[in-house]
């Protein structure tokens, strides 16, 4: 086997982190993304997810169609009063640590659609963390909502299963 | 037979539930007795007219007028290319109209979703409940005079 030839080696060939900062670093790389998606912004979603864009790119190219393996939930597009149940069961079938992501003005606060309808914010349903606006959002501005995904999972408290929870 | 004619005959063959006829953007509009709906309908399904088809049936509420609502039909013939619009107005204490259902199938879909957003009964219709809203949705959405601002959610929302 080839060795590996380094300018600076470490002197003592291992590195110290914190457990904390490496689940961090793992999880943010590793988003198994359920989309829920209901409208027009569901064509950008597809634009993002594939080839030309890539969300693959950054570590969340794996989609999976049951919430019980997922841990990013993207709501993309118009949630109605109807759909307000579907979608909070959804987000309960879903394995901790989960994160949600708004898509598309729609979903940040009604958008157009202030009306008898629809939810006017999906965090009336459910919590958010990253609030993606635009009608719809370009490719750019989701690339960009989920850098500051990851970087707001690298920087949590990092939940893990045998840490016993407080409360 | 003569598309300019089907207004002559309507009216010939319905002296009385026919109140008035005109042509607008090219079609035709009848305006009708709500009791003679079914009537003319049956008989301007069948040949010699055959309007076979129906298109689209909707609602307008005319707040403040009397009567309040007036519901409109659109039928098209396939084989003369010809539409026919019939407009039946309804008052708002007899929201009721006979149903298409027996007629054409997809009056049963076009028919909930009128009684789902204005309240109307259609008399005949197999399965008249909501389409779009929920069940526990009180109200009509798209009367005149449902609040702008009303909201009514099916779960309880957080905080």
């Amino acid at each position: 086997m080839m060795e590996i030839k380094r300018k600076h080696r470490p002197p003592a060939r291992f590195i110290t982190t914190q457990f904390n900062s490496v689940l961090g670093w793992a999880r943010k790389y590793s988003l198994f993304q359920y989309p829920f998606i209901t409208a027009c912004c569901g064509m950008e979603y597809m634009s993002t997810a594939c080839a030309h864009f890539d969300l693959d790119r950054f570590g969340a190219g794996w989609t999976r169609f049951s919430p019980r393996q997922a841990d990013m939930l993207l709501v993309v597009g118009t949630v109605t009063q109807k759909l307000a149940p579907v979608l909070r069961t959804v987000y309960e079938q879903m394995t901790d640590p989960k994160w949600v992501v708004a898509f598309g003005t729609c979903t940040v606060s009604g958008g157009i659609y202030d009306n008898y309808a629809v939810v006017q914010g999906i965090d009336l349903v459910i919590p958010v963390d990253i609030y993606i606006p635009g009608c719809p959002p370009r490719p750019e501005t989701v690339l960009d909502g989920l850098l500051k995904l990851q970087e707001k999972i690298q920087h949590q408290e990092q939940d893990w299963r045998w840490k016993k929870r407080k409360s | 037979m003569e598309e300019t004619k089907i207004l002559d005959l309507l009216k010939e063959k319905f002296p009385g539930e026919v109140k008035e006829v005109l042509t607008s953007l090219g079609d035709e509009v009848v305006i009708i007795d709500k009791k003679a709906l079914l009537s003319l309908v049956t008989y301007l399904k069948n040949k010699p007219c055959e309007y076979t088809m129906l298109l689209d049936l909707s609602c307008v509420d005319y707040l403040g007028e009397n009567p309040r609502f007036e519901m409109v039909y659109h039928l098209f013939s396939l084989p003369r290319n010809r539409r026919l619009r019939i407009k039946a107005r309804l008052g708002e204490d007899d929201l009721r109209i006979s149903s298409l259902t027996g007629l054409w199938k997809n009056a049963n879909w076009l028919e909930r979703e009128v009684f789902d957003m204005f309240g109307v009964h259609f008399e005949g219709h197999p399965d008249l409940r909501r389409i779009f809203m929920y069940d526990c949705f009180e109200g009509y959405p798209l009367r005149k005079d449902y609040p702008l601002r009303k909201r009514q959610p099916c779960i309880k929302f957080r905080e």
